[in-house]
């Protein structure tokens, strides 16, 4: 099962090649990930999206909690977060093809932020399953170029880390 | 009061209560060696391997429950103290280790010497820092220290470059240091410990199942105290070895792939597993499909990650092991009845018990011609001061030294049980030594790994350490050649040293006394002169060739089905 983790982290070299090579060193999956510093500038939050069964999920969370450098670990479900991502596409766009992206573009909410003769780049945040959405639309058109940033995820109300 | 880096560390390293290290200098260390002959409190010891150097440290460790510290200089001297840290990070052994590093303006730079040994070592230290200001030393090495001793213990490495050994900084010494992201849980739970305590109170068939956790946390008194409060077998695991007395009658004896027929049974067919300060590992547990199948389990171990990592667990209590066994004694203490009760409830079991040591003790066939490997062990128990140390490397002769020589004290046995060290037992002895020059301090080897670290008789001889090294020498790689053996239709890749060598005369070349025995009736003999001799010493026994260490769970296989006779 697909669970998203953040980790709260010192904001030092090195951390991020500790919480990477736990997940390489023990054979666990990184299915995308992102770090950035958080409010307090001596602290980072690594966004993981991992998946495992609950004993594997358990052992994830306990061994990141061992690490040193790790303040926090949350594990959040549906329920209790929201999450994002951010992806930014180029998408073939000559012709016909060119009115069918800006409506879809206008569907999901999503923004051109460059504009060619033979191409469009879209910005598009959302949910992973809506960036999945407006994928599978744009594929047909002619995808060019895909980047993704991995989610990142926020505990709702009071759930959560301060900071 | 300004001074160098270097001498930063080493005042720092004073008052961290370090009296002794063992180092090897090299480019990037000199300046830290130049300050050493000045700090007159450390005693260096220089061993001729920085992997000898290492695996002292871990022995000085575990023979004194001490954080053992170790230096290296950049490149080669970091990377050959990998090993050992390996070592002791499995077998979670407290230890710093100090590497020199190229000046700070050179990192990255391929210099020469250089390579990033923080990275290289990340996955088998339990932390690790790079110094890069004087003026941070004293907190960097206070908190080394602090998170190589807690919870539970592992290395930690400093890496110290040689612009910042020269640099002037004033010395500060840290009243406390604070890590946010480190905060052992030391405390069991009492409500958990309740709840343990009614468990224990229902079994009839209970075992507890000890690790080297107890030994770590100097808990052996407690744990002793509860087993026979509550008259409950015990079966350590190799690392466990010590933190029961193993001449008490509630001893099993080890358990697992060599462990004792007895302790194995009593595991299969326990109702509750009492694990402290064990982790399951796969030499102790075989077939985990199959393993213990009616019993319950209690956890107690200071790791949270040990706990659910290999079996399901039913109670885990996180907690400092002896922290958790003394509020499980006073728990016991206002129920008496209770005690009592179980006592007798558990009157079949000790009898089951009772069969299986009679059945299938720990035993082997002695010969007149030919010198059993088990006999040397027993005799070198029977000759041995009761609080000597005894280090071992790794094979056949680790397994029947775990299984003839009686272990009944703490911190008697180094061995090196998780990494599987092969060259591990003479510098492990050496460390102890340095550590108590005046107990007995013996090192049982094969013939394979003590040419691994054969180096540091070298050593042994210089700083006057009087190690009795035993070799026992069947020319085989034995434990390797017994699976050839068993599992690979006596096909003997490899495993045979085809040279024999004399290792009385190796012994003579660097200083140090030799003997041998070719005949069972020499044995005793050599082993009386060899520890008379005020001295290091190599005794070299010409072992039977083909001795297999039994009985034997094969890998794969449930702990009941074990090989006794093969």
């Amino acid at each position: 099962m697909q669970h998203t983790i953040s980790v709260v982290v010192e904001n030092e070299f090195g951390v991020l090649a500790r919480v990477a090579g736990l997940f390489s060193g023990r054979g666990f999956n990184i299915d995308s990930l992102s770090v950035a510093p958080t409010s307090d500038e001596s602290l980072s939050r690594i966004t993981i999206v991992t998946r495992g069964d609950d004993a594997v999920l358990e052992q994830i969370t306990k061994q990141l909690n061992k690490l040193v450098d790790v303040i926090k670990v949350l594990d959040f479900s549906e329920d209790n977060a929201i999450e994002r991502e951010l992806a930014l596409i180029k998408v073939a766009a000559e012709d016909e093809s060119r009115a069918e992206v800006l409506r879809i573009v206008d569907i999901f909410r999503a923004k051109i932020i460059d504009v060619t003769p033979k191409s469009y780049t879209i910005e598009a945040t959302g949910a992973p399953a809506k960036i999945n959405a407006i994928l599978d639309l744009l594929r047909p058109l002619g995808l060019k170029e895909l980047v993704r940033t991995g989610s990142v995820a926020i505990g709702r109300g009071a759930k959560g880390w301060k900071g | 009061m300004k001074m160098n880096g270097a001498r930063i560390l080493l005042e720092s390293l004073k008052r961290e209560g370090v009296d002794l290290v063992f180092g090897y200098p090299g480019g990037t260390v000199i300046n830290l060696y130049d300050e050493l002959m000045n700090v007159r409190e450390i005693r260096h010891i220089l061993p001729r391997h920085e992997q000898g150097g290492t695996h002292a440290a871990d022995g000085y460790a575990r023979a004194t429950g001490k954080v053992g510290v170790a230096i290296a200089t950049s490149g080669p001297g970091a990377t050959n103290t990998i090993t050992g840290i390996a070592n002791a990070y499995m077998d979670s052994i407290p230890m710093v280790i100090i590497t020199g590093q190229v000046p700070t303006p050179l990192i990255g730079n391929d210099a020469f010497q250089e390579v990033d040994i923080i990275g290289i070592t990340r996955p088998i230290t339990k932390h690790s820092f790079l110094i890069r200001h004087a003026k941070d030393i004293p907190t960097i090495v206070r908190k080394a220290f602090y998170i190589a001793r807690s919870g539970r213990p592992g290395p930690v490495l400093i890496d110290f470059p040689k612009d910042v050994q020269i640099s002037q900084a004033e010395f500060k010494w840290p009243e406390s240091v604070e890590i946010r992201g480190y905060k052992p849980n030391l405390e069991g739970h009492q409500k958990q410990v309740e709840k343990a305590v009614d468990m224990l109170f229902v079994a009839r068939r209970p075992v507890m199942y000890v690790g080297g956790g107890v030994i770590l946390a100097n808990a052996a008194a407690e744990l002793t105290e509860l087993a026979r409060t509550l008259q409950f077998p015990v079966t350590t695991t190799l690392m466990g070895l010590g933190a029961f007395p193993e001449n008490d009658p509630l001893a099993l004896k080890m358990l697992g792939m060599h462990g004792a027929y007895a302790a194995n049974m009593a595991m299969t067919h326990s109702d509750l597993i009492l694990a402290v300060g064990a982790r399951f590992d796969d030499r102790v547990t075989g077939k985990i499909a199959t393993f213990a199948p009616h019993a319950k389990i209690i956890h107690i171990d200071v790791d949270p990650t040990s706990i659910r990592k290999n079996v399901r667990v039913d109670l885990p209590i996180v907690g400092d092991t002896r922290d958790v066994l003394v509020k499980m004694i006073d728990c016991l203490k206002g129920q008496t009845e209770k005690v009592t009760a179980q006592h007798s409830a558990m009157e079949a079991w000790h009898e089951d018990i009772s069969g299986w040591k009679a059945k299938h003790p720990i035993s082997y066939k002695q010969s007149t011609s030919v010198i059993k490997p088990q006999y040397v062990i027993q005799k070198l128990r029977e000759l041995s001061e009761d609080d000597a140390i005894m280090a071992t490397d790794v094979g056949q002769h680790q397994m029947w030294t775990a299984q003839f020589f009686e272990f009944n004290q703490p911190r008697t046995l180094l061995t090196s049980g998780g990494l599987g060290t092969m060259g591990f037992g003479l510098p492990a002895a050496m460390g102890a030594q340095a550590a108590y020059p005046k107990r007995q301090v013996i090192c049982v080897c094969g013939d394979g790994g003590v040419q691994m670290n054969m180096q540091e008789l070298a050593t042994l001889v210089q700083h006057r350490l009087p190690v009795k090294i035993v070799v026992l020498n069947n020319n085989f790689l034995g434990m390797v050649r017994q699976w050839q053996e068993l599992f690979f239709d006596k096909r003997y890749s490899q495993t045979c040293l085809e040279l024999p060598m004399d290792f009385a005369k190796i012994a003579e070349a660097y200083g140090a006394k030799g003997l041998k025995a070719d005949k069972p009736s020499e044995v005793e003999q050599v082993i009386k002169d060899g520890f008379a001799h005020d001295g290091p010493v190599i005794m070299e026994f010409k072992i039977a060739r083909e001795e297999k260490v039994l009985p034997m769970v094969p890998a794969g296989a449930s702990l009941n089905e074990m090989v006794l006779n093969a």
